[in-house]
């Protein structure tokens, strides 16, 4: 259960919007079901009230979508930032996707979001529609007439289980307190696969990535992936290919993905979000940042505007690709 | 010469600069090492992309390895310390997938080391033979 | 569809030893966009290159591949080829079938199997070549001489007849380097200075040459014929151009007691100084480690005598920003530290020293005015030992000398051992080597001289251990001819000390992006056939910098690298590389990615305006590359996850084209 509450971010921004600070809403609207919110741009008080939803599924980070809508929209655009979301917004500052000055941002407090995967595994299959009580999730599901009352702290989503930071790096504005970054076990899954065998990492894996099916939502959700083109999507880069069509393209697809994004990816963990298959995709980009952390110094993308991501940095006394596992045989 | 024996197929990126080079003296001085090893030249080992690496696992390769300038020595100045960094983080997450860490490999050879260039050629192509054929990063259509 | 033609080249027996041509040739003939395919002797040869410009016209090549030796040797070659057969020279690939091939793998079933496979990368990468067109650049007509010895002089002196301005740097106070403290020259024994020292005048009389004395170059970037150098020329508290180098402020200098470098520390110095008699410039440089004036401010003696008003103790290091169009680097070398070969006492005994520090002993401006004493007791030795191959040659001791050879010391010695004999015939020398190497005109002569009419004792042998005892050196040793224990009981013993490349050598390496190895020498372009370019374009080497070498040798590479220079800056532009970096700004994100990876300064930003489909416009920010001051290394390339930066000539799908062709 969330704090803030859906009627305090309404206020204020029918008062941004009458005062003329900025000329639309970056907010969550209602999707098909009730726990599918999405990203919706809102011009009025009355769009607002009709439409804007602010719940425990509220997970879906808007920095990305500054990229497009600063570009297509007039005026200043009022955005609500998480705290996770907020690295997200510094690093595309960074990498100069957007005009800083056409967004206006107010930073709310998360209390950790809800993962539907985990309210399914109880309620069942057959959602027909979730609301919030107290710190209770009340679902009810086509296959039963009686509602399946759960407990919000026990469906939160791993990364908000395993959240790094309660503190904003960006804002305009902020509603409620300032929190604290949060000394957090996000990297003790992916130390747990590096302890397995090869072969068991690979079985992991192959389980994991066999399922599959390149719907490319996490790409499309991901706010480090912005490019104007996808290289997956560009018949020019030589490794375009849209859907599967064998056994390693899956994993072709996820190596470079978590490549290209390595070093830049804040760990804001929505591309497991979105993934409809259920894939751990973020401990790929956690294994990354667990990596850089080791062999090159603490960093943690988009806690600043302007730093140098690790990739693109050196030190004369790096570590040599060989040392890595040296150090691990040591270490086992 | 035995019909069915396991050649490994090995890819080896080199730097224009130093271990291109360095494999042209190795065979100025006639040191052998596989022919299962196949050079691509690079102007730098900095211009490798990880997606070169990967698609030569998809369509077969046992083995990649790539050789750049000795850390201090890059012809463009930095460009080994950037493939430091890259290949480092790669070849970590390769591992971290399961993929045997034998079969991919870093190594800075000079133009002047003829002979190291020909021992590490003749070492590596000896430990991707001893794994076996690469399974866990192929297109299993591209085997007969 | 590009029509290829495939070229393989036997190379002699060179490759057709142990790689089937024809059977190379007859399978590239299937690949796609081959249109023909032959086989020849020599390729290279001009009746191989007029089969490929024939070959051109008659099959409307668009694509070359020449499978031959490495690119390295041909390339250009065969694109000169190209081009005069009206193709664009970037539309040939190599496969280095020689090398790579031929050379390293002995069965011929092997070889033509690897040799038609590395064809096939090559036919799938001209595939997708694309004609390229190279840049060009303006040349600086000024060249930079970094270091002040006989080579950078010779070198300067060479660059400034042909018309073009040089600048010395030099770090000490004086130009000449280390054969201003040579006493005689081998083979001619003409005196070092009496021929070193009219060119240093020759240096300061000429108009078009500057010399920055006491000063080093901090930075440098750029590219061939357009160098920013950065030189700081070091407070030396005496105006240059006032100072008439009269002496007078070094006579009145009250600290007396600073060890003489010039004399490697065998006597003194004061704290205002001028190297030698013939420095140049000839000006006065106060040591400021060691006045009292400029550490606390009490005594200014010199400044009093000084009738001309130089001294300035308010001076302050000066910075000089200069272009240059080529740099020749001279910095030439130094005796290595004896410091970790205690078994010649060379720390326990003054009278144990080295070949350079017997150069002054014997030099008449020396210490002891040129005549052969004892640093200790100033007596005249009378049985003295010659140490060769101290930390050369050092196989089993690379941790504390050198494994080269350092050339030049078994000339010295028989010098050294000659003069001894020459004027102290009562004088007994030993001498104990490894081997004698003389090879140069006039060099075994001069040897067996030395050994024949000198009668120095010339013992095969190293020594093993020298132990000062009362005012002897007990020298322990073997002779390896005769297989015996020797004891001898030297009054002075002179270590031959490998040389090494002067230090400051590596930070100016890095700064130039020229390669070193090792030993921390310079690189040259090619062993035999470019021996004084560096790999970096413009680069130049001079002298000892680049490996061991003598007098002789020294001043004609020095001759040489000025005609390089020559050759460069009297080229008003210069044809730039066209395999540089390539920005798509339709698929740029403009994240800045490659402009950090970027060593060149190559990549900047620029807004750019797009028209959307939907007819509106948007802008962008979106790279852009300065094609002059791309080298092509592609560390962007691999910076950019659009994949929006592309290099010329290693495209992205030129080389998955060639791992697709090799994985096949």
């Amino acid at each position: 259960m969330q704090k803030i509450r859906r009627d305090q971010l309404i206020a204020k921004a029918s008062e941004l919007l009458e005062n003329g600070t900025v000329s639309c809403v970056l907010g969550w609207g209602a999707g098909e079901f009730g726990y599918d919110v999405t990203p919706t741009v809102f011009k009025t008080t009355e769009d607002l009230k009709a439409g804007f939803v602010f719940n425990d599924f509220c997970g879906a980070n808007f920095s990305k979508y500054l990229v497009a809508k600063t570009q297509k929209l007039e005026g200043k655009i009022l955005v609500f930032l998480k705290p996770c979301d907020t690295y997200s917004f510094n690093q595309l500052l960074t990498e100069h996707r957007f005009d800083r000055e056409k967004v206006y941002a107010v930073g709310i407090p998360c209390e950790g979001m809800a993962d539907i995967a985990a309210v399914k595994a109880i309620s069942g299959e057959g959602v027909s529609s979730i609301n919030e009580d107290g710190d209770k999730i009340v679902v009810t599901t086509i296959y039963s007439d009686k509602p399946v009352i759960i407990d919000a702290s026990k469906v939160l989503a791993e990364r908000c289980i395993n959240c790094k930071s309660k503190k904003h790096v960006a804002y305009d504005e902020l509603l409620g307190d300032e929190g604290d970054v949060i000394e957090s076990a996000r990297f003790d899954e992916v130390a747990r696969l590096e302890a397995m065998s090869a072969d068991e990492r690979f079985a992991f894996w192959q389980n994991e990535l066999s399922k599959c099916i390149r719907c490319n939502a996490c790409r499309d959700a991901c706010p480090a992936c912005t490019c104007e083109k996808c290289v997956f999507d560009n018949p020019k880069s030589g490794v375009e290919n849209k859907a599967p069509a064998n056994s390693f393209e899956e994993k072709m697809f996820h190596i470079i993905r978590a490549f290209h994004v390595a070093g830049r990816c804040t760990d804001c963990g929505e591309c497991s979000r979105v993934c409809p298959q259920n894939i751990p995709l973020h401990l790929l980009n956690r294994k990354f940042i667990k990596d850089i952390n080791e062999f090159y110094g603490e960093y943690q993308a988009g806690a600043e505007v302007g730093s140098r991501a690790p990739l693109v940095d050196y030190n004369i006394e790096d570590l040599e690709p060989g040392e890595v596992f040296d150090r691990r045989n040591e270490n086992v | 010469m035995q019909v069915n024996e396991y050649k490994p197929l090995i890819v080896a990126f080199c730097c224009n600069w130093c271990s291109y080079a360095g494999a042209d003296l190795a065979g100025n001085n006639r040191l052998a090492y596989p022919a299962d090893v196949k050079i691509i030249r690079v102007p730098c080992s900095c211009r490798v992309n990880p997606m070169f690496i990967l698609r030569a696992f998809q369509r077969g390769a046992d083995g990649v390895i790539i050789c750049g300038c000795h850390p201090g020595d890059c012809h463009y100045t930095s460009g080994n310390y950037f493939t430091r960094r890259r290949m480092t983080a790669l070849f970590s997450m390769l591992d971290f997938l399961g993929i045997e860490r034998e079969r991919t490999r870093v190594e800075w050879v000079s133009a002047a080391e003829g002979a190291k260039f020909a021992a590490t050629m003749n070492d590596f192509a000896e430990k991707v033979a001893a794994l076996g054929e690469n399974k866990r990063l192929e297109d299993l259509r591209c085997k007969k | 569809m590009q029509r290829v033609g495939v070229f393989v080249c036997w190379c002699g027996s060179n490759i057709a030893g142990t790689v089937d041509v024809q059977a190379v040739s007859e399978a590239l003939k299937n690949e796609p966009g081959v249109v023909f395919s032959t086989d020849y002797q020599y390729m290279c040869s001009q009746a191989g290159q007029d089969m490929i410009k024939d070959a051109v016209k008659e099959h409307n090549l668009t694509g070359i591949v020449v499978c031959s030796c490495s690119p390295r040797m041909h390339e250009a070659t065969f694109r000169k080829t190209a081009a005069a057969a009206g193709l664009n020279p970037y539309m040939v690939e190599i496969a280095n079938i020689r090398e790579q091939c031929s050379w390293v793998h002995k069965d011929i079933m092997t070889g033509t199997e690897k040799a038609i496979i590395l064809g096939k990368a090559a036919v799938a990468k001209v595939n997708l070549n694309t004609p390229l067109t190279p840049g060009e650049s303006p040349v600086t007509k000024r060249a930079l001489v970094i270091g002040g010895g006989i080579a950078g002089i010779q070198t300067a002196l060479d660059i400034a007849d042909a018309g073009f301005p040089v600048d010395i740097v030099e770090k000490q106070p004086t130009i000449g380097g280390k054969m201003a403290q040579l006493d005689k020259t081998f083979p001619t024994l003409d005196c070092a200075a009496c021929i070193l020292t009219p060119k240093m005048v020759d240096v300061a009389q000429n108009d078009k040459i500057r010399i920055f004395s006491y000063s080093e170059v901090t930075d440098v970037s750029g590219f061939v014929g357009n160098f920013d150098v950065t030189i700081k020329k070091r407070a030396r508290y005496v105006k240059e151009d006032i100072c008439t180098g009269c002496g007078a402020c070094v006579e009145k200098c009250p600290m007396k007691k600073i060890p003489n470098e010039f004399n490697l520390g065998m006597d003194n110095r004061h704290a205002v100084y001028i190297p030698f008699a013939q420095a140049v410039p000839k000006v006065a440089t106060i040591d400021p480690n060691a006045c009292n004036m400029l550490k606390n401010g009490k005594c200014g003696l010199c400044a009093r005598v000084c009738t001309a008003g130089a001294i300035d103790y308010t001076q302050k290091d000066e910075i000089i920003e200069e272009k240059y169009g080529a740099i020749v680097v001279a910095t030439g070398f130094n005796p290595i530290s004896m410091e970790k070969f205690d078994e010649f006492a060379y720390n326990q005994s003054k009278d144990v020293i080295t070949s350079l520090e017997f150069e002054r002993l014997t030099n008449a401006a020396g210490p002891s005015a040129g005549k052969l004493v004892r640093p200790s007791d100033g007596k005249h030795p009378h049985t003295i030992v010659f140490v060769q191959c101290v930390g050369s040659r050092c196989e089993a001791c690379a941790e504390k000398g050198k494994e080269y050879c350092s050339k030049i010391c078994c000339m010295y010695t028989a010098k050294h051992a000659m003069l001894i004999r020459d004027k102290y015939p009562d004088t007994e020398v030993y001498v104990f080597y490894i081997d004698v190497r003389t090879p140069g005109k006039n060099f075994d002569e001069f040897y067996r001289r030395a050994v024949e009419e000198y009668g120095v004792k010339y013992v095969k042998g190293m020594v093993g251990k020298v132990v000062p005892e009362g005012d002897k050196l007990k020298v322990q040793a073997s002779d390896l001819l005769s297989n015996k224990q020797l004891h001898i009981d030297a009054d002075l013993v002179v270590l031959a000390a490998a040389i090494e490349p002067d230090k400051s050598a590596r930070p100016l390496a890095t700064m130039l992006t020229a390669s070193m190895d090792t030993n921390d020498f310079f690189t040259e372009a090619h062993p035999k056939l470019r021996p004084v370019e560096s790999p970096t374009a413009g680069v130049f080497l001079s002298g000892t910098c680049q490996g061991p070498k003598d007098i002789p040798e020294t001043v004609s590479q020095a001759g040489a690298a000025a005609s390089k220079v020559i050759g460069l800056l009297a080229k008003d532009k210069l044809t730039g590389n066209p395999c540089v970096a390539v920005s798509d700004e339709l698929m740029c994100n403009g994240c800045s990615g490659c402009e950090r990876v970027c060593p060149y300064g190559a990549i900047s930003y620029i807004d750019k305006e797009f028209r959307m489909p939907d007819r509106t416009t948007k802008v962008r920010r979106v790279a852009s590359v300065n094609p002059a001051v791309c080298q092509g290394c592609g560390a962007c390339t691999v910076a950019c996850p659009s994949g929006a930066m592309d290099l010329n000539g290693f495209k992205n799908n030129q080389i998955m084209a060639e791992v697709d062709a090799i994985c096949k």
